[in-house]
């Protein structure tokens, strides 16, 4: 490890962030409009353009605002404008972020029309632009980053390399201080016996089985036509040589390292409130929606090991992308940020890789744009439970 | 140390994955089992693509596939030593 501080921007809470975004949040998918239009009139903010907050209801709604809320509350955010179609709603998101101590502000449409709104809010995300540009990055120390983790389009390569290569680094840096995360509950199918083993009191453990169970009853067997093949193991798994979910799992887990055990069990989006160390969400296994997750629960820079090239990224999270795989790393150059190919050859250990990530993600902290940001990837998807009313 | 044709996890494994690209049959190919760092040597009887798993010892259908130890599935198919085990003749045991 070449250095264990960075310079991140401390927020109004004492988070830091690694970014500094102005973001043009819509509650709901009518209100995309007008933030896109915020966003093209105001240079150096970042509108999210989503598909739901319309009629959802529940634990369906909860997960909504959460989402919303969360990411706007992001330290990786400096600043938000929240538009919506009505003002209820658009106070709850603004009122939730406000809390943070950052500057939000909150706009409806019903009774402006887009124009009026798109005009107003443009003149607040100026404000907000200025004031947000002003602010200069601080020495910070490395248990002050919140590392979260997903691997996407695994191969057998990510279990060999890039997922340990993760579990290197929590074990390296948990210890420390940092917050970690990991997820994607379908997806520990077949492992989920190990996982519970790495809970931190057997309650925990029972707390993951517990999510996985229900995930497996309220999903799984009642909407499955057959045995999740080309789902669970995706198209692209297979083609990469994994087989089996089982399989799948084990590599998937490899992310974890091990020593590391999980202080407590997340719903989607929640933000950990145990302290440091390293936690499970309840999460889908989809990329997109399994990030914008976990950056909506608070979490500054992103690990993603991938086999056969994944190229998710997130508006708000940097995803830096791992891989093990020698084609991909041929192939898709450019969307590969850590190269730990040795690990296959036997010319790199995994120690090694585990400090080279640890090296990648101060580089980014310290601001250099990962593959997925500089290339445009600003997948921003939100989790739905179920149908609208 | 030449570099591995396959990598195996656990000692107690019966399947290894092939880590080299165009891998094609005939190869006598050379392992490392990473837990224990100790090599073994296989011929590759069928050609199998990078990233897919070579069956290190004789797999019958009804037999359990065991990598990192674990059980990643029943083989629904035969594979002898040296031949590609896949979704052709491996299946989950869930779902």
């Amino acid at each position: 490890m070449s250095a264990e501080k960075f310079m991140g921007y401390r927020r109004e809470n004492g988070r830091v962030g690694v970014r500094n975004h102005v973001i043009i949040l819509p509650v709901d998918d009518i209100s995309n409009a007008a933030c896109v239009g915020v966003g093209n009139n105001i240079k150096g903010t970042l509108s999210l353009p989503h598909s739901y907050g319309r009629l959802q209801f529940g634990e369906d709604l909860d997960l909504h605002f959460r989402t919303m809320i969360g990411t706007g509350a992001n330290p990786n955010v400096a600043a938000a404008v929240v538009i919506g179609i009505e003002p209820g709603w658009t106070q709850r998101i603004v009122d939730g972020i406000a809390a943070t101590g950052k500057p939000v502000a909150g706009f409806s449409i019903e009774q402006h029309g887009d124009l009026e709104t798109i005009a107003a809010a443009s003149r607040k995300a100026k404000e907000f632009v200025h004031w947000a540009t002003e602010l200069q990055r601080e020495e910070c120390d490395i248990s002050e980053l919140w590392i979260s983790t997903k691997c996407g389009e695994s191969d057998t390569t990510t279990g060999l390399g890039s997922c340990p290569t993760v579990g290197n680094m929590y074990d390296k840096l948990i210890p420390k201080g940092v917050y970690g995360v990991f997820g994607e509950t379908s997806e520990i199918t077949g492992g989920e016996h190990l996982c519970k083993e790495r809970g931190a009191t057997p309650e925990i453990g029972e707390k993951f089985m517990a999510v996985w169970q229900a995930y497996m009853d309220e999903v799984i067997e009642p909407f499955k036509v057959d045995d999740l093949s080309e789902s669970q193991p995706t198209k692209g798994n297979i083609e990469g040589g994994l087989t089996t979910i089982e399989e799948k799992a084990f590599g998937n887990l490899e992310k974890i390292g091990r020593t590391s055990k999980y202080i407590d069990v997340l719903k989607p989006a929640e933000a950990p409130s145990k302290g440091p160390g390293l936690y499970y969400m309840d999460t889908s296994s989809a990329a997109a929606e399994c990030v914008t997750l976990m950056a909506a629960a608070g979490y500054a820079v992103h690990t993603f090991p991938t086999g056969q090239g994944n190229v998710v990224g997130n508006p708000i999270l940097p995803v830096i992308k791992i891989s093990a795989n020698p084609r991909t790393v041929r192939t898709m150059s450019e969307h590969v940020d850590l190269d730990v190919t040795g690990i296959l050859t036997r010319e790199m250990t995994l120690d090694s890789a585990g400090d080279a990530l640890i090296d990648m993600i101060l580089s980014t902290a310290n601001g250099r744009l990962t593959a997925a940001e500089a290339l445009g990837h600003q997948e921003f998807v939100m989790t739905k439970l179920y149908r609208s009313a | 140390m030449s570099k591995p044709h396959f990598l195996v996890h656990s000692p107690n494994d019966n399947v290894g994955v092939v880590v080299v690209e165009g891998l094609s049959a005939g190869t006598e190919m050379l392992g490392v089992i990473t837990e224990n760092d100790t090599t073994l040597t296989l011929k590759a009887e069928q050609d199998i693509p990078i990233g897919h798993k070579v069956a290190i010892s004789d797999l019958k259908t009804g037999d359990t596939a065991i990598k990192y130890g674990q059980d990643i599935g029943k083989m629904v198919g035969d594979a002898t030593k040296g031949k590609h085990v896949h979704v052709h003749n491996l299946k989950t045991k869930r779902w």
